[in-house]
């Protein structure tokens, strides 16, 4: 036995000194592993190589199916389930930052050959399955013209939209398939420069507040110190006046917020600085702690100090928290959602997170959707894959995970904004009369009109 | 680097060749001028200058090497001064090259590697200029 774990030891490392200069896999959990920064001449990198998905399909978890219930959309990112079952998308792309370096002109050009041409949508778009069986063949635009749309929230009959500059609401009622009127600003939201575009947003679960995510307008502060005013934090903002505070801060790019059911904690996932090396530094999920700050741009997972911040200041270093679990480097985590009981077993307790994909990696990471397990309110083990396949094993990628969610009547939803697909993962129902008490053929037609007409 | 007993004529340095000669010193040297500032204020525009500047030396650096190689086939005398001068050259490209791509750093990240390169270049940008332009000395003679 002995002799049986030492050859397998030395066949490890003789394994990883044959690997040589591969990456070495990311780490994930509350205690990472953090290795020292590299300090390359050009960032290792692995740019999409896009490709449509013809016959091929996401790969899902034994026991579950999954089909593409939206095609053609307009750069799809995050997803809202409407109580009566309506699927709300957002679409859009937004930023537009300058390029003020020889660099930024070059690495926007390579970047973008790993992303959708797709024109940007600015819209809501609504998807309905009127009987249930899982297909959407409701199709209306809920709300046009708008600015790059991303934090979808519903509360108190209020429908709240994160647009990239600003957060706005509809008056919305069940069954609802378009806007009745223009949305109202409830506040406006940091633009200027707009380096990271994206506004996610959470309501609180009395609907007083919102919370909206604002990202970092540089990756390491290299557009300026007077640029990182406002950013990299999230706001709490009062729905009844639009007055907003920092609710927390130096949280780089804090791309989706959910709020966790039962606790009422705000959750975040957020994106780490790059070029640091293929192991640094990791996109993470957390609990996000009021008054709380997160290290950005002074220090990185808790107190690693980031050289590359100048004026550095030791004393925020001090301060900074360390996230609770490790995503893995450069796997960009684009949603976040909690789990139902309805999404099966093994599914029950945790959250669904949908990566986007790495760029700053030659081996690359994310592009899927994995399920971190939670017991007592907490992660607790390692990530699941739950929807694999949009980086192929040939080396093209199909698809990039953004926005996940999860509908109560045991669906995930996810937003691809590569193929500009909506996907829908559900538990395959084996025996129709056994699930009949809680399948969505049982559910009733709550707010919907005899005829779909309009789409 | 003195050369003696020369007595084949020399070209003088064409006067379009000289000018893309002449551009690199105050490109180099405005890099170097700009890193130093980022160095001193943290302002992170004298960062950016530089990248520019060094990005912009880099193109009349590619040209000259260019016309230096062919110079140098053509005399078919490949020593003394215009081997010393496509040298001079040949060195600028190479630490030019790595100084755009330490330039590519965020922020920081540029430190100290970027400012001491760019120091080596301002110097050797001159020493290049001085020797190429020695050949316009005289009677246009390499001397």
């Amino acid at each position: 036995m002995k002799r049986s774990t030492l050859f397998a030891a030395v066949a490890l490392a003789a394994l990883a000194a044959a690997c040589g200069s591969d990456p070495a896999p990311p780490e994930y959990g509350a205690n990472p592993t953090i290795p020292e920064r590299e300090r390359p001449l050009l960032p290792s990198m692995k740019i999409a190589d896009p490709a449509p998905w013809g016959d091929q399909r996401p790969q899902v978890p034994e026991g579950y199916v999954v089909t593409a219930i939206a095609t053609g959309l307009g750069i799809p990112r995050q997803t809202l389930v409407l109580p009566n079952g309506d699927i709300l998308v957002a679409e859009g792309r937004g930023g537009g930052a300058p390029r003020l370096r020889p660099k930024d002109i070059i690495a926007t050009f390579i970047k973008a050959e790993g992303t959708s041409s797709a024109a940007s949508g600015n819209r809501l778009t609504l998807l309905r399955d009127s009987n249930g069986d899982g297909v959407y063949e409701g199709r209306t635009v809920f709300a046009a013209n708008l600015n790059a749309p991303y934090g979808l929230a519903l509360v108190n009959g209020q429908l709240y939209v994160a647009n990239q500059d600003a957060l706005v609401r509809f008056p919305y009622r069940d069954g609802q398939t378009r806007a009745d009127e223009p949305p109202v600003k409830v506040a406006d939201l940091p633009s200027a420069i707009n380096h990271h575009w994206t506004k996610s947003l959470a309501a609180s679960a009395d609907g007083r507040f919102l919370y909206v995510g604002i990202g970092s307008n540089s990756n390491i502060t290299e557009r300026g110190m007077a640029a990182e005013v406002d950013r990299a934090m999230v706001w709490e903002i009062d729905a009844a006046t639009g007055a907003h505070r920092p609710y927390a801060t130096g949280l780089r790019n804090p791309t989706a917020l959910a709020i966790q059911p039962g606790s009422n904690l705000l959750w975040a996932v957020v994106n780490e600085r790059d070029e640091l090396g293929p192991n640094l530094v990791p996109d993470y999920l957390t609990s996000v702690r009021e008054g709380g700050f997160y290290g950005w741009p002074y220090s990185y997972w808790g107190r690693n100090a980031d050289p590359r911040v100048r004026p550095q200041d030791p004393g925020k270093v001090a301060l900074a928290l360390r996230p609770d679990y490790a995503l893995g480097s450069h796997v960009a985590a684009l949603g976040v959602a909690f789990s139902t009981p309805a999404m099966g077993a093994a599914f029950a307790d945790g959250v669904f997170v949908g990566e986007h994909g790495s760029w700053n990696r030659s081996v690359p990471v994310g592009y899927k959707v994995v399920f971190i397990p939670f017991r007592g309110g907490r992660p607790s083990g390692p990530p699941v894959d739950f929807l694999t396949g949009f980086h192929g094993r040939d080396g093209k990628t199909r698809g990039r995970p953004v926005g996940v969610t999860v509908d109560p009547r045991g669906a995930l939803i996810v937003a691809d904004d590569l193929s500009n697909t909506i996907w829908r993962v559900a538990p395959l129902r084996r025996s129709p009369a056994a699930e009949a008490p809680s399948g969505p053929a049982a559910q009733p037609e709550r707010g919907r009109p005899p005829s779909a007409t309009p789409y | 680097m003195a050369e003696t007993g020369s007595r084949a004529p020399m070209r003088a340095i064409h006067p379009l060749h000289a000018a893309l000669l002449a551009a690199i010193v105050p490109l180099y040297l405005g890099a170097f001028l700009s890193d130093h500032a980022y160095s001193r204020t943290y302002q992170i525009q004298w960062s950016n200058f530089a990248a520019w500047l060094i990005a912009g030396a880099m193109v009349f650096t590619g040209v000259a090497l260019l016309w230096a190689l062919v110079d140098l086939v053509r005399e078919g005398r490949r020593r003394g001064r215009p081997l010393v001068y496509f040298l001079l050259l040949a060195a600028i490209f190479v630490l030019g090259l790595l100084d755009s791509f330490i330039h590519t750093r965020d922020a920081w990240g540029v430190m100290p590697e970027g400012l001491i390169l760019s120091s080596i270049l301002a110097v050797l940008a001159v020493a290049a200029t001085w020797i190429g332009f020695s050949g316009l000395r005289g009677e246009g003679r390499w001397t």
